[in-house]
């Protein structure tokens, strides 16, 4: 369990090395997500139009250890955005990680651009 | 650091570990847990509820993580058997021995099972813990399996034997309750109270027998029948012992602690032992001479025990506990407070009793006619917690007394005044110790802003969640005195309810989530009102899940019930539960293809499980073709319509069930609504079908069909009510469509109709005037929108699979057409299941 969390750790876009080219715009839904492999990663990406923004963030629920954020709902509270996993509702910041409804381990964040039409995430390595 | 060991992992024996980690210094403890039974701790106050669900871990206090996370070691099935107080250590069953600093003995209480003859026999049994209940389970299984009429007896009519009483009925046994005292829950109630409450669970089904002493239970190997006297006597193939309760003091004789005539610990007032370093707490604990079966009483003694050990000596039990208690019996309101017995020396009594409806209220009152010094409530105990409050703080109450469970004359409404009344020093939530002045400072200091910010913040109403009355009325009448609006609404992002938001969508034509937003919402949205527009769209305009995927709840995005490890189920419609032979070959070569888990359902279908997300296209592909559409398991919507097998085969059938609840089907097939729709049709009144614990139900009898609605299973299981008697089948589809729309419309989120027909004001009468009567003259639209609604239905599967778009979003990765590597299933009786959850 502790292994599959310790791969993910948040990335500042400071520290970027790697911008991993993940797939075209037209793949992602409008305000919603997807899960984008990376290695050994499993990176969700949200679409936030209504935000005019998109975020990344680990796939796995730190409460069950599913691979299944990119399936959940996004929306705000309180103007803050964030995602719902589908197990069990546990919220989670999209911008800091931190889990909104509970005291859960905050999630990893990852920087995302858009060049081209393609979808990039940021990783340190 | 020093040690402390608890003895017992039962709720007190948890409680004790919760309170003491939150505490401050607990940090220079380290607490060892000993448990016997093989689980963490479990609610057993709510042990019924697990033959319910079946789910073990909804029970459980704290998951074993939370005692990780707490630096708590719990060593669950190990039983401590000696206690050595010269060297301050304990042993264990398997030798191991432990040191303490300070013991705390929470080891509960067992079974009392009196000397009967024959009380060794197969198929008596206790009632106190899950591996009972499964012991239980499984006996009566084997049993209806040979006579399915069999009968059960519950020795002792106490609270806890009238719950157990519940869960015989609930497993399908003849329920009978045996007590040998001449009432029902002898402490709690007097006679007139028992009676009403007798009369109450007879007409339920419970067959109680009082004054009845046991002499001899009959049968060889097991039990076949009691003997009360010589020519008395019941025939019961099973029998539940739930006579009181004996305190598990065993070790205190190990280790000579002072000790009752009648068995239990003696503890002083900070719940010590004559040992200064051992503690005792919970029913295990003899304090004031007595014994307390109750949970908030335990949790208080936690609560003094961890002070102490952590030096903060002012803190000890109260000279008097509260015994008063309020619980929901069966579906019966029962409530007891303050003194329920009134000796003439000390007051008055007023009673109020109402056959007709099986209401029993009494309050006991001072001479002077100044205090409310205890009484009994049952059938509605609505007025308890203002009651309770009114006797703890010795509130004032009406110069004519009667006004307190009459009501006034005249003006009408409750003579007594808000909870706001109450002193800000009174304990509103007994089991967290939250006070009246907590709750609403925490609102007035702005922290919270809503319930859920006090639940959150102080804990109240989650032990027992008796209390949560009175908090939501502290909350909304503090939060109206800050000037701020009251209101059910459904988030942050819209301010309405949903019956107004129904209505507003509705005259707007409102048709995508951000149209919504827009129109009458703010923000961005949240897993709360997506789905419920979504939900609301469905019910305008039939629209499928497909048509808007993003703001679909977790199992509709997908068309598919999500499961523990991500997987998701595939349920084919199986209108009616008829299925041909073919039907079935071609469900089970899905399931052989592509390794899932199947299991029947209890709505008479095929569940398959384990699929992956990219598979689930394919599998549903292969079931279209084999005739099959989507059975919408996974939606807030129609489930199915259970039959049994009707006129056709049934020598006793009255009417042609099967057809009947296929035509019911595949009328309200994909119609979506508040929560989830379950039908039942039976073919006459034997009620195989279970059709009056569905929301809706027929049944066939002399002259037509009874139509019935507003019943579930559940957590509150509920029967249906009769709605209408001898109707054909085109005035039974007549009133549903009116009856169903007319919920749609009106039902708050994720409300049954059960619950919205108990919310409903006058009830199941008012409910024939709107859909018999048609008062509101709404009959006509309801059924024109029901129709169209059934003209719009489409297999949502269908059209997921033949839409490249949709089919697309069905795929792990955006990136690669891999399924997800971290998916691992074990071996279970020939199948598969996900690895359990570690944490």
């Amino acid at each position: 369990m502790e292994a599959i969390l310790s791969q993910y750790e948040t990335v500042a876009l400071n520290d970027v090395k790697v911008w991993f080219k993940a797939a075209p715009v037209k793949d992602f839904p409008i305000d919603g997500g997807v899960c984008v492999k990376y290695k050994e990663k499993q990176i969700a990406v949200f679409n936030f139009q209504l935000n005019n923004a998109w975020y990344a963030c680990q796939n796995v629920c730190p409460h069950k250890m599913e691979m299944v954020l990119s399936r959940g709902m996004i929306g705000d509270d309180k103007g803050m955005p964030k995602v719902a996993c589908p197990m069990h509702k546990k919220t989670f910041s999209l911008e800091t990680g931190e889990n909104l409804n509970g005291d859960l381990d905050a999630i990893a964040t990852y920087p995302v651009k858009i060049e081209d039409n393609f979808v990039y995430i940021g990783f340190s390595e | 650091m020093k040690s402390i060991l608890v003895i017992g992992n039962g709720m007190v024996g948890y409680k004790f570990c919760e309170k003491f980690v939150a505490k401050e210094g607990a940090e220079k403890f380290k607490i060892t847990v000993f448990g016997e039974e093989p689980r963490p701790a479990y609610d057993r106050v709510h042990l019924s509820s697990f033959f319910e669900n079946g789910d073990a871990k909804a029970l459980e206090m704290a998951p074993r993580s939370w005692y990780e996370e707490h630096n708590i070691e719990l060593i669950t099935n190990e039983r401590v058997t000696d206690i050595h107080r010269a060297t301050k250590t304990i042993s264990t069953i398997s030798d191991k021995t432990y040191t303490y600093d300070y013991l705390v003995l929470a080891t509960g209480s067992s079974p009392f099972v009196p000397a009967i003859k024959g009380i060794e026999k197969k198929g008596v049994f206790v009632y106190r813990t899950i591996e009972d209940l499964e012991g239980m389970m499984a006996y009566a299984d084997a049993l209806k399996k040979r006579n399915p009429e069999a009968k059960a007896a519950v020795l002792g009519g106490g609270l806890l034997g009238l719950e157990a009483a519940k869960a015989v009925m609930d497993m399908g046994l003849e329920p009978h309750v045996v007590e040998f005292a001449p009432k029902l829950m002898p402490r709690q109630l007097d006679t007139r109270g028992s009676n009403v409450l007798k009369n109450k669970l007879e007409t339920m089904g419970i067959h109680i027998h009082m004054s009845k002493a046991t002499n001899k239970i009959l049968g060889d190997d097991a039990i076949t029948g009691m003997e009360f006297g010589e020519y008395d006597k019941i025939n019961v193939e099973m029998l539940v012992v739930s006579a009181g309760i004996k305190p598990r003091d065993e070790l205190a004789k190990t280790c000579d602690l002072a000790m009752g005539v009648r068995g239990g610990i003696v503890v002083n007032n900070k719940m010590q032992t004559n040992d200064e370093s051992i503690f005792a707490i919970g029913e295990v604990a003899l304090y004031n001479n007595m014994i307390y079966g109750l949970v908030a009483p335990g949790y208080e003694m936690a609560d003094v025990a961890a002070d102490q050990i952590l030096g903060k000596t002012e803190t000890l039990m109260a000279a008097d506990i509260d015994m008063s208690t309020k619980l929901k019996l069966i579906g019966v309101d029962v409530a007891s407070f303050g003194e329920p017995f009134m000796p003439v020396e000390k007051g008055y009594s007023i009673l109020f009793e109402n056959k007709t409806k099986d209401l029993y209220k009494r309050i006991n009152v001072s001479h002077d006619g100044k205090k409310l010094l205890g009484g009994i409530l049952i059938g509605d105990a609505s007025d308890y917690n203002m009651f309770h409050q009114i006797y703890l703080n010795g509130l004032p109450i009406p110069e004519d007394a009667e006004e307190l469970i009459i009501g006034s004359r005249g003006e009408g409404g409750k003579s007594f005044g808000s909870a706001m009344d109450i002193p800000d020093a009174a304990q509103v939530c007994s089991c967290e110790s939250v006070t009246k002045g907590t709750i609403c400072n925490s609102i007035k200091d702005g922290s919270c802003n809503n319930l859920a910010d006090v639940i959150a913040k102080t804990k109240v109403t989650t032990g027992c969640g008796g209390c949560k009355p009175m908090v939501v009325d502290l909350v909304n009448e503090t939060l109206k005195s800050l000037g701020k609006e009251v209101k059910e609404t459904i988030c942050e992002h819209f301010e309405y309810t949903r019956q107004e938001l129904y209505g507003i969508l509705k005259i707007k034509k409102v048709t995508t989530f951000n149209e919504a937003l827009s129109t009458c919402g703010k923000g961005k949205g949240c897993e709360t009102c997506k789905p419920l527009v979504a939900s609301i769209f469905a019910s305008l305009y039939n629209d499928t899940a497909n048509k808007e995927a993003v703001i679909q709840d977790s199992n509709d995005k997908f068309l598919a019930n999500i499961q523990r490890n991500g997987t998701y189920s595939v349920v084919p419609r199986i209108p009616g539960g008829e299925i041909t032979p073919d039907k079935l070959i071609a469900i089970g070569l899905v399931g052989k293809k592509y390794d899932l888990y199947t299991k029947i359902t209890g709505g008479q279908r095929i569940d398959l499980f384990g699929a992956q997300l990219n598979d689930l296209p394919a599998i549903w592909k292969e079931l279209i073709d084999a005739g099959f559409e989507s059975g919408h398991a996974y939606g807030k919507s129609l489930r199915t319509v259970k039959s049994c097998v009707g006129s056709s085969w049934c020598r006793y059938g009255m009417d042609e069930s099967v057809g009947f609840a296929i035509d019911l089907e595949n009328r309200y097939k994909g119609l979506r609504s508040p929560h989830k729709i379950k039908g039942g049709v039976s073919g006459c009144i034997r009620e195989c079908a279970e059709a009056r614990g569905k929301d809706f139900g027929v049944i066939a009898v002399d002259g037509g069909w009874n139509l019935y609605v507003g019943g579930n299973g559940g957590a509150t299981p509920k029967h249906a009510l009769l709605l209408a008697e001898q109707i054909d089948n085109a005035t039974a589809i007549k009133y549903l469509d009116r009856f169903l729309m007319y919920y749609i419309r009106t039902a708050a989120p994720l409300m049954r109709t059960a619950t919205w027909l108990e919310k409903l004001e006058g009830g199941i009468e008012q409910l024939k005037k709107i859909v018999i009567d048609d008062i509101f003259n709404i009959a006509e639209e309801l059924e024109i929108e029901m129709q169209s609604l059934v003209d719009a239905y489409q297999c949502e599967w269908k059209e997921a699979i033949e839409n490249e778009e949709v089919k697309s979003k069905f795929k792990h990765f955006v990136n690669s057409d891999e399924s997800d590597d971290n998916l691992v299933f074990v071996p279970m009786r020939d199948q598969k299941m996900p690895k359990s959850w570690e944490n």
